[in-house]
């Protein structure tokens, strides 16, 4: 099993250099990514644009909104901010607590908006 | 101690504990601990918008609807200068990614190029959201109510100083949005608008005519936060931009403030990213 708590220098994150051919590999990278956060945002902006809200087609398109944001969240986050690249550790404790806290205020707020717009519905005139 | 290190470290980069957690420098870590709780304030006011939202009936308006002008132009192009402001944000993420790739190669001339078109894309932005918020805040042709607290809107604007006489062809639109709406013109249109008791055109931070008055506050508050968030990004952005040129970091043997500062222009682009679906795709 690879141990994770290790320190080696070269992984020490003042250290961590890289030499030009591996430097380009690291580019291909980015540009990939690019492209696709490019690509995700067009086709976010075209569905915006051609589907309007209320139409059979909405719900879906909704949460496929959802989802390619999230997309777009994990490689900004993975790859442009290089966790990816962190140790474990650092990882859990950077995204743990955010997503205990965040899911468990997603929840509260859209239970108690629902319920209160439920009840704004029953004694409107 | 077995397997502590296999390497020995510098010692000048060890912590208190003679040890450093996570192999990350302190300051990068304190970075992520800040970013952590920035992410926890914006997430915050997301779920307070939509909490408003979903409460308000259906009565919130659409993104495509409001958010349909593009400079300079006239006609409806709707999302695509918000589009826009999200490429050039996304472009710039990108060109500061490439800033600390070339610092990790010891590039300054590399970080220097790029770290320059960061600044130059954050204050593109910069500028875009400063139109986006005057167009905003001057709004379209607006709507008056009457002292039946009836709501009627108006085909063209009566400018600031005019009266309804000065409009050539002056209509209103009854019951906007709904089965029976109706345009109502010549003297009917003209004494309605005499005898308003509000004229709502653009938005301010008690009414707005797009919809309820928390969708204008939400607007503010939330894009006007990332919209700080950004401008101290680019501020940050041009301080480490002079260091690279003083040549601080190629004297201190690491690019590690550009990696920080990218850190925090990473997560700007990350939360615009949520905004933008959030405020005005969905």
């Amino acid at each position: 099993m690879d141990r994770d708590d290790l320190i080696v220098n070269d992984s020490y994150s003042v250290n961590a250099r890289h030499d030009e051919s591996h430097g380009k590999q690291i580019r291909k990278k980015i540009y990939f990514v690019t492209i696709l956060l490019s690509a995700i945002t067009t086709v976010e902006v075209g569905l915006g644009i051609f589907i309007k809200q209320g139409t059979d087609f909405w719900p879906v398109v909704k949460w496929s909104f959802v989802i390619m944001t999230l997309i777009k969240a994990g490689y900004i986050v993975l790859v442009f901010m290089h966790l990816g690249d962190e140790r474990k550790s650092l990882r859990y404790v950077v995204l743990l607590p955010y997503a205990i806290f965040i899911l468990y205020l997603l929840f509260i707020g859209v239970t108690e908006s629902s319920h209160l717009n439920d009840v704004w519905r029953e004694f409107q005139p | 101690m077995a397997g502590e290190a296999t390497k020995a470290i510098d010692k000048s980069l060890l912590w208190g504990g003679g040890r450093s957690p996570f192999s990350v420098s302190y300051g990068k870590m304190m970075m992520w601990f800040f970013l952590v709780s920035d992410a926890l304030t914006f997430s915050g006011l997301l779920v307070a918008y939509g909490y408003a939202r979903q409460a308000y009936l259906g009565a919130w308006p659409i993104g495509e609807q409001v958010f349909h002008a593009l400079p300079g132009l006239t006609g409806n192009f709707p999302l695509i200068y918000v589009a826009l402001m999200t490429f050039i944000l996304i472009i710039s993420s990108v060109t500061m990614v490439l800033a600390v790739e070339a610092g990790h190669r010891m590039d300054k001339k590399g970080v220097t190029k790029w770290l320059a078109y960061t600044i130059v894309g954050g204050i593109i932005f910069l500028g875009s959201q400063a139109w986006e918020w005057s167009h905003f805040i001057h709004g379209s042709a607006g709507y008056i109510i009457t002292d039946t607290n009836a709501q009627y809107f108006l085909v063209e604007e009566v400018p600031h100083g005019k009266t309804a006489f000065d409009v050539e062809g002056f209509s209103l639109i009854a019951n906007m949005g709904e089965e029976n709406e109706s345009i109502i013109t010549g003297d009917k249109a003209t004494s309605l608008f005499n005898d308003r008791i509000n004229y709502v055109q653009g938005a301010n931070m008690t009414i707005n005519e797009y919809g309820p008055p928390q969708y204008g506050n939400f607007f503010f508050f939330i894009t006007g936060f990332h919209g700080f968030h950004v401008f101290t990004g680019v501020l940050i952005n041009i301080i480490v931009f002079i260091g690279v040129r003083k040549g601080i970091y190629e004297k201190r043997g690491h690019y590690e403030m550009v990696e920080k500062t990218g850190l925090y222009w990473h997560f700007i682009d990350l939360v615009w990213v949520f905004v933008f679906t959030f405020f005005y795709l969905i």
